[in-house]
């Protein structure tokens, strides 16, 4: 039996087979896998995102009620329309550069995302969410797993993540997906000169790979050297992107931005992982103050996404891109003491890109307290969810990376998947 | 078979062999586990010793004096960067190089290797604090010193070092009263009839008895307990832990396991002013619940013995009864793991995955420090995943395997290079012992650099690498460039990273 690389991380090893694959210098071979330039960015809200002050239903008498402090008033809300249900719904008012893609088509809101028993840990949610199991929320990623049914070799490079580890939703068994959160670390350096420097990396490469199935553990860490080796060189080429906009100078913008220049120079990654954290607002969250914590969010994240969005539509790369925004859990209805919110369930997830078809998708939770209330659960208290998040797992899979979602997820989610394409 | 021992029992390399013949090999391990690694003086000093008086002198650190800090700044010892003054106290830089300054000089390197066990255990991030307080604020309540602060404030990491080996039931007390942790956690806005879960979450899930040993139910129960432990600032002078009894729910609190000794497991209600007991009661609950000595036996194992294999059952449970037995304490738990026979095993040796500060202070101590400053340490350790004072959230870092992302890894390798690079005129000092051949060099590197036993073709490779080039004349000017040359290449290699 061969356990594979990354059962190998979270498992442990007593028996291990190496077999995953030595990275290969294949230029193209990333992009001609798979079945066309097509780009998923996975943005992930670390933390757990309150979207009840993301995507607001101002209009519900009982948010009001039962936010006393922080509710944003209906006034102050970007009105965007109503779902299917009649709910008005406005965005946070920071968020004016997602009305704009909205109101373009281009961005969909999935509403009460999430699934049954939802856990209000932010370990054990990220893993629920990263592998797309809440049962066994163990072993590798969906993404993963989906780049495990690619034909092989695998190019390490058809994966990267901008974060300084690799999520488990980019964990594969058959290829280690790099991290590089910056393009200038990532670069051979040498003590020394001139022919001395190749002498050194032919020495590195040669020690990096050597892979003994009797030693896992160093074949493990040898085999990351091995792939950061072989794709430093083409990597270095996104270091020489100019973007069309100008990018916040954070991490997030500078991500999206690093992002963007790995798709116009086209080094043949289709995964992509970017992450902003901060979103465990259990204190002050101050939506309604121009410096107040879930608006200092809501501004990097809307900046970023509008800046990475006005890029690529100046580059000719919408129709290629999808952004997929999640969060492990959302936030408890009631504020606390205070004026945060603690863990709760449900939440809110976005789709960007020249293939959505925008809108607002599913309904908003009816706020009122009370335990016959079937929106919330937790006796009232928190939202409950009605699109499983794997069904919209599987609409991506099926119809914008050309995958198989029954397979990958284990079973067959797409009756209930909103129509975002 | 266990992963390793293979490799172990051929000891294909004959400076390996050398080092095997001596017990050096034994200490060396003992160092990089119970410490950051040494220089060439200490290992003697501890050879001098043996084994089972090194374990003891390690442990029972109250003897030796606590006088690092006064080293700071004095030549012949690694230097830090101040920008204007050095302010460890309230500069969170520099309290960052003041710790790693200790990593690399302090004479009780297992009370720093305690503190950062604790500190990845508790895991508080400055970012918060200094957010809430400010960031001079941020880094004394991180990191101040008694002695050294106005109002005698204690930072987070003084309380890890004062605990080091200490009482597990006490450290987490002064934890839930620790200013830093009230920040973090939102234990200071914490009161009666608005309830904050955060603190009692964590306390249960990360901080004791681990996920799903208890229920929803219980963090609510647990939030309740703690309504009033809040934060005061006499004289606007500092802030610190104050019981506010007007605060406290006096209610009875209700859980799912059993919180004193008769099986009860309802924290009774209380008058405001003895409510401060209700946290000490489920304090002494947590720690003393089942699941959590053999939840700590099991990160000490890792931290310590190997993170290759599954630990040892029998010697966790021998651990956590330990733990029981004695009332919480840390050092008889610590002196049975370094004393056990699994401590020594051959196959744990190189098992573990270095931490990025390990890695630092170990690749410093081995390679040399004189005119290298800690600073140029900082920002490629966030960049190999470990910002000290900055994990990423309460879980702590994901460690083991999880640490070597391609991009991390390059960064180690990076280092290495910078690091050599800045050393090359003492590597080349030191090289001179191997300027025979080519061998002779890459024997005397590998020795120095303590690496696990590096198998036939990696060998090959350094090999290759010290040869290739002009034709060998071992004249300070080859050894220059090939001494720092095979450094980078030794620390960078996946071998080097394996403690």
């Amino acid at each position: 039996m061969a356990i594979t690389r990354r059962e190998f991380v979270r498992g442990g090893v007593a028996a291990f087979t190496v077999s995953f694959a030595a990275p290969a210098f294949l230029s193209d071979l990333a992009r001609a896998q798979g079945r066309s330039r097509q780009n998923l960015v996975v943005l992930y809200l670390s933390g757990g995102n309150d979207s009840l002050s993301m995507l607001i239903p101002y209009n519900d008498p009982d948010y009001r009620s039962r936010r006393p402090t922080i509710a944003i008033p209906a006034a102050n809300a970007l009105q965007i329309g109503s779902d299917r249900s009649g709910v008005a719904l406005g965005l946070h008012p920071r968020l004016t550069g997602l009305r704009t893609i909205f109101n373009a088509g281009r961005l969909a809101f999935i509403q009460r995302t999430g699934y049954a028993n939802s856990s209000r840990s932010h370990f054990e949610g990220t893993d629920i969410w990263s592998t797309a199991d809440p049962r066994v929320p163990q072993g590798n990623g969906w993404l993963g797993r989906y780049l495990d049914t690619l034909p092989s070799p695998i190019d390490p490079l058809t994966g990267w993540s901008t974060a300084g580890t690799i999520p488990r939703t980019l964990q594969a068994n058959r290829v280690g997906v790099p991290s590089i959160p910056t393009i200038q670390g990532y670069a051979f350096a040498s003590p020394n000169t001139g022919t001395e420097v190749q002498y050194a990396r032919d020495s590195a490469t040669r020690i990096a790979s050597h892979l003994p199935d009797d030693q896992p553990h160093l074949a493990f860490v040898n085999s990351s050297s091995q792939a950061a080796l072989a794709t430093l060189d083409r990597v270095a080429q996104v270091g020489t992107y100019t973007s069309s906009v100008t990018y916040p100078n954070n991490g997030f913008g500078q991500a999206l931005r690093m992002i963007a220049g790995a798709m116009v120079k086209g080094v043949g990654t289709k995964v992509f992982w970017v992450q902003t954290g901060g979103y465990d607002t259990h204190a002050a969250q101050n939506p309604n103050q121009a410096n107040g914590s879930y608006t200092t969010l809501m501004a990097t994240l809307n900046d970023g996404v509008l800046a990475f969005y006005s890029d690529l539509l100046n580059q000719g790369l919408l129709n290629d891109t999808l952004v997929l925004q999640f969060s492990e859990f959302g936030r408890r209805i009631n504020e606390n003491g205070s004026q945060g919110t603690d863990h709760g369930a449900a939440s809110v997830m976005m789709a960007i890109g020249g293939g959505v078809r925008g809108g607002i998708y599913g309904t908003a939770p009816n706020l009122r307290g009370t335990p016959d209330n079937p929106t919330l659960e937790n006796s009232g208290n928190d939202v409950r969810y009605e699109t499983d998040f794997r069904a919209v797992y599987a609409k991506v899979i099926d119809s914008w990376l050309g995958g198989d979602s029954v397979s990958i997820l284990g079973a067959n989610f797409r009756a209930g998947a909103p129509a975002i394409f | 078979m266990p992963a390793g021992s293979p490799t172990m029992q051929q000891r294909r390399d004959p400076v390996e062999r050398e080092r095997v013949r001596h017990g050096e090999h034994v200490i060396e391990h003992l160092l990089r586990r119970a410490g950051f690694g040494a220089g060439q003086d200490e290992i003697d000093d501890y050879l001098e010793l043996g084994f089972a008086a090194a374990v003891q002198q390690l442990l029972n650190y109250e003897r030796v004096p606590d006088d690092v800090d006064q080293l700071i700044g004095s030549p012949g010892y690694v230097a830090v960067t101040a920008r204007g003054q050095f302010l460890p106290r309230t500069v969170i830089n520099d309290s960052r190089q003041r710790w790693l300054f200790r990593m690399i000089h302090s004479r009780r390197p297992l009370q720093e290797k305690m503190a950062l066990f604790w500190h990845n255990h508790f895991a508080t991030a400055y970012t918060k604090i200094a957010g809430a307080l400010g960031a001079e604020e941020g880094a004394r309540y991180m990191a101040a010193k008694p002695t050294e602060d106005p109002n005698q404030v204690r930072g987070q990491i003084e309380l890890f070092r004062q605990y080091a080996v200490g009482n597990f039931r006490d450290l987490l007390l002064a934890v839930a009263k620790d200013t830093a942790m009230l920040v973090w956690l939102d234990g200071r806005t914490n009161i009666k009839g608005r309830p904050q879960e955060n603190f009692a979450r964590e306390l249960m899930e990360l901080f004791t008895m681990g996920v799903d040993t208890f229920a929803e139910t219980d963090v609510y129960a647990g939030a309740r307990v703690f309504t009033g432990w809040n934060l005061a600032r006499p004289s606007n002078a500092y802030y610190t832990f104050s019981y506010v009894a007007a605060q406290h729910d006096t209610t009875a609190k209700e859980f799912t396991f059993p919180i004193y000794s008769n099986g009860s497991k309802v924290i009774p209600a209380r008058s405001a002013d003895a409510g401060m007991q209700d946290g000490v009661d489920l304090i002494n609950a947590v720690a003393g619940h089942p699941a959590t000595g053999p939840r700590l036996a099991r990160k000490l194992y890792q931290y310590f013995i190997s993170e290759v294999s599954d630990p040892d059952a029998g010697l966790i449970a021998s651990l956590a009864n330990t733990y029981y037995r004695s009332g919480f304490e840390m050092k008889p738990v610590l002196q049975q793991l370094f004393t056990s026979p699994q401590f020594v095993a051959a196959q744990n040796r190189y098992a573990r995955y270095s931490w990025p500060a390990e890695f630092v202070a170990r690749s410093i101590k081995e390679i040399g420090w004189v005119g290298f400053s800690v600073n140029d340490a900082l920002g490629p350790m966030a960049n190999m995943g470990q910002q000290l004072f900055e994990p990423p959230d309460v879980a702590g870092w994901d460690l083991a395997a999880n640490w070597f992302s391609s991009g991390a890894m390059l960064t180690r390798m990076n280092f290495a290079s910078q690091l050599a690079t800045n050393q090359r005129f003492n590597l080349r000092d030191i090289a001179r012992g191997g300027r025979s051949s080519p061998d002779a060099l890459v024997s005397l590197m590998l020795d120095r650099l303590t690496a696990a036993p590096f198998a036939r073709e990696p060998y090959q490779a350094l090999l290759d690498y010290a040869r290739a080039g002009t034709a060998w004349t071992g004249s300070d000017a080859q050894l220059l460039v090939k001494a720092a040359g095979l450094a980078h290449l030794i620390v960078g290699s996946g071998d080097y990273q394996l403690v």
